[in-house]
């Protein structure tokens, strides 16, 4: 039996199945139906306070849900803790507050995970992220502290510290939500690069423009439910459900 | 506020840019200072004038008493009985053995002054930020000294150090004994216990609420009578812990209790980022723990932890109510030496004793003073 599901999920990355979540009372997700393929890029959107966060929250579990499957590479969460280590370690996360960890130089946030996680030596993993922080070209600040970094430059550490860990899945929620506008670009140019490298992507936000570029599919999230689900030509070209059509016209003008 | 804005320009450019100018000058010199800082106003100046009458009423008696009148030199207590005569500075001098190291044998004291030496020199290098090698350091004092304290200071036959039994210990030996394990316990056993108050785990939290709550809910002289007069009745006879040891026990737990809740608001304090952050790395809860939030966590809150340690080493004279012979108590003792009677040994006595403990707590107070710039110098946000 497990050699069969295996089988049927060697091509899909996350899947999600009939999910649902509650905070007390409050029906969070309703019935979250979702299977992203390896390799895969989608981008969710939705207005705020509609779940998106708690969705992919949800999928290396700094949620818990109720009710329902979540696959993620294969291996079904649960509340096995051995099990949700071993899906972070290979599901990064990158967040719209950074969360950078800011007693220790950019090099050293970096080098923890790889170090005390996948037990690497500590020369080995400072290569590793010197390589990375050389991709999100910030090389010339490893030496510095998070606090000295504008916000920018820390959301570009994140994702490079996220890669430190050589994650077959990447989350973002709502990535440049924080920042100022004239670094927005810079943080989207390396997400998509890193799109163009064939990573598997669950992406929260409100960048149209990168999800018209990189997105497979857009995925339209409200009141907890997903709602409409497309490919970016047709998601934003004919918008089919009401819901829909209005969101878009609040943020496209 | 129509004129206000009829005043501005509604097309402007500029033509020629702004020069880029040094600060202005603050008047300054030590006029200048004097009276920016001691006289910027009838209050201040008010202020200053009486904290100057304050100094002159009261400095030159104490410079009389305790300097110039005092007594420094004598065998006995008939120079300090004269009138007139100061503080007996004398006294302390012939009594300071018995104020180190209590009734230790003489003979051996010298296996005193190495613990102390060896502890002195180790704390230096585990606490001077410049130095290297902190874990060659903390492996050495957390482990290695006690041991070789222990060995030295209860002694070893085979080693060819006679035991002396911790009925003759005594001053600020004993004061340093009890209020170094209280330190090196309480850190440890206080974020364990604040751990344990916000584990998801009921029994783990429950149990943790239970004992910081029941500790800090009573005097540390109960938890001291308790460590003395029950912890024997909980051990078989040959068990039964040193007297010493149960003071120590005593101490240590009720330190613990409040670090708890120190490290616990440094807890708080930590935003939920940090958590999750590590946590979507992959790192499990205790390497969360070590490397990313208590370093963070504790940092926070070195005012509050540098706190509780000075009011452990203050609490240690506690001790004497049960018995052991802390620096205080050989104060107390050694002032009703008839050799010495007089009206200014007690005087003398306890201002030693005070100045002893304020150097010691003023110490720590500067040191964690001079960590928190450290530590803020390049992380400033
Ligand atoms: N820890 C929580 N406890 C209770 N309610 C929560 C919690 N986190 C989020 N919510 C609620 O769940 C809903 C979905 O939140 P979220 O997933 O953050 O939305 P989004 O990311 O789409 O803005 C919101 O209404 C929010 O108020
Ligand atoms: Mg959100």
């Amino acid at each position: 039996m497990a050699d069969a599901a295996a089988s049927a999920t060697a091509d899909t990355a996350v899947e999600l199945a009939g999910v649902n979540k509650w905070y007390g009372k409050f029906h969070v997700l309703r019935d979250i139906n979702l299977t992203v393929g390896r390799g895969e890029k989608i981008v969710i959107c939705g207005p705020s306070g509609s779940g998106k966060s708690t969705m992919i929250r949800c999928v290396n579990r700094l949620e818990e849900h109720q009710s329902g499957r979540i696959v993620v590479n294969g291996i079904e969460l649960t509340s096995d803790l051995k099990r949700i280590d071993e899906i972070r370690r290979d599901v990064g996360m990158v967040f719209q507050s950074f969360n950078l960890f800011p007693h220790l130089t950019i090099l050293e946030n970096c080098v923890l995970a790889p170090v005390w996680v996948r037990n690497m030596p500590r020369k080995e993993a400072e290569e590793l992220a010197m390589k990375y922080l050389t991709r999100v070209r910030i090389p010339e600040q490893a030496g510095k502290y998070p606090g000295q970094l504008s916000g920018g430059q820390q959301q570009r550490v994140a994702i490079a510290r996220a890669l430190c860990m050589n994650p077959k899945i990447m989350l973002f929620d709502e990535p440049t939500s924080a920042l100022d506008p004239e670094m927005v670009k810079e943080v989207l140019d390396t997400m998509v690069s890193l799109a163009a490298e064939g990573m598997t992507m669950l992406c929260v936000t409100h960048e149209m423009g990168f999800a018209r570029q990189v997105a497979d599919r857009v995925v339209f999230m409200d009141a907890g439910e997903i709602v409409e689900a497309n490919a970016p030509a047709e998601f934003f070209a004919n918008p089919r459900h009401e819901r829909t059509r209005a969101f878009l016209g609040q943020i496209l003008h | 506020m129509d004129s206000g804005a009829s005043r501005l320009e509604t097309a402007y450019l500029r033509e020629t840019p702004a020069p880029t100018l040094p600060p202005p000058a603050l008047s300054s010199g030590a006029l200048g200072w004097t009276r920016k800082n001691l006289f910027s106003g009838p209050i201040s100046s008010v202020f200053t004038l009486l904290t100057i009458a304050f100094a002159a009423w009261t400095l030159p008696g104490l410079v009389r008493y305790f300097i110039l009148d005092a007594v420094w030199r004598a065998d006995d207590g008939a120079a300090c009985r004269a009138p007139g005569a100061g503080a007996c500075w004398a006294y302390i001098g012939q009594k300071f053995p018995f104020f180190m190291y209590g009734s230790y044998p003489r003979e051996w004291v010298w296996r005193v002054d190495v613990t102390f030496v060896v502890g002195a020199a180790l704390i230096v290098w585990l606490l001077a930020p410049k130095l290297r090698g902190k874990q060659v350091a903390a492996f050495l004092f957390f482990v290695a000294f006690p041991v070789l304290g222990f060995v030295l200071l209860s002694g070893w036959e085979a080693v060819g150090l006679p035991k002396v039994g911790t009925d003759l210990w005594g001053g600020v030996l004993v004061s340093l004994v009890v209020s170094a394990v209280g330190i090196v316990v309480s850190l440890p056993g206080g974020v364990l216990l604040a751990m344990g108050r916000r584990s998801r785990l009921p029994m783990v939290r429950m149990a943790s609420v239970v004992f910081i709550e029941v500790v800090r809910g009573v005097p540390l002289i109960t938890v001291l009578f308790m460590a003395n007069f029950m912890l024997p009745l909980f051990v078989p006879d040959n068990w039964s812990p040193d007297r010493l040891v149960r003071p120590l026990i005593g101490v240590s737990l009720f330190a613990s209790a409040y670090m708890a809740e120190v490290v616990r608001g440094g807890l708080q304090a930590m935003p939920k980022g940090q958590f999750e952050g590590a946590m979507a790395l992959g790192l499990g809860y205790g390497r969360m723990m070590r490397l990313v939030v208590l370093p963070q966590a504790l940092t926070k809150v070195i005012p509050g932890i540098v706190n509780t340690f000075i009011g452990l080493f203050k609490d240690t004279t506690l001790v004497a109510i049960v018995g052991i012979y802390d620096f205080l108590r050989t104060v107390d003792t050694a002032r009703l030496d008839p050799l010495w009677a007089g009206p200014s040994i007690s005087t003398t006595g306890y201002v030693f004793a005070a100045m002893f403990y304020f150097i010691f707590c003023f110490g720590m107070s500067r040191y964690s003073q001079y960590m928190e710039r450290e530590l803020s110098k390049d992380r400033q946000r």
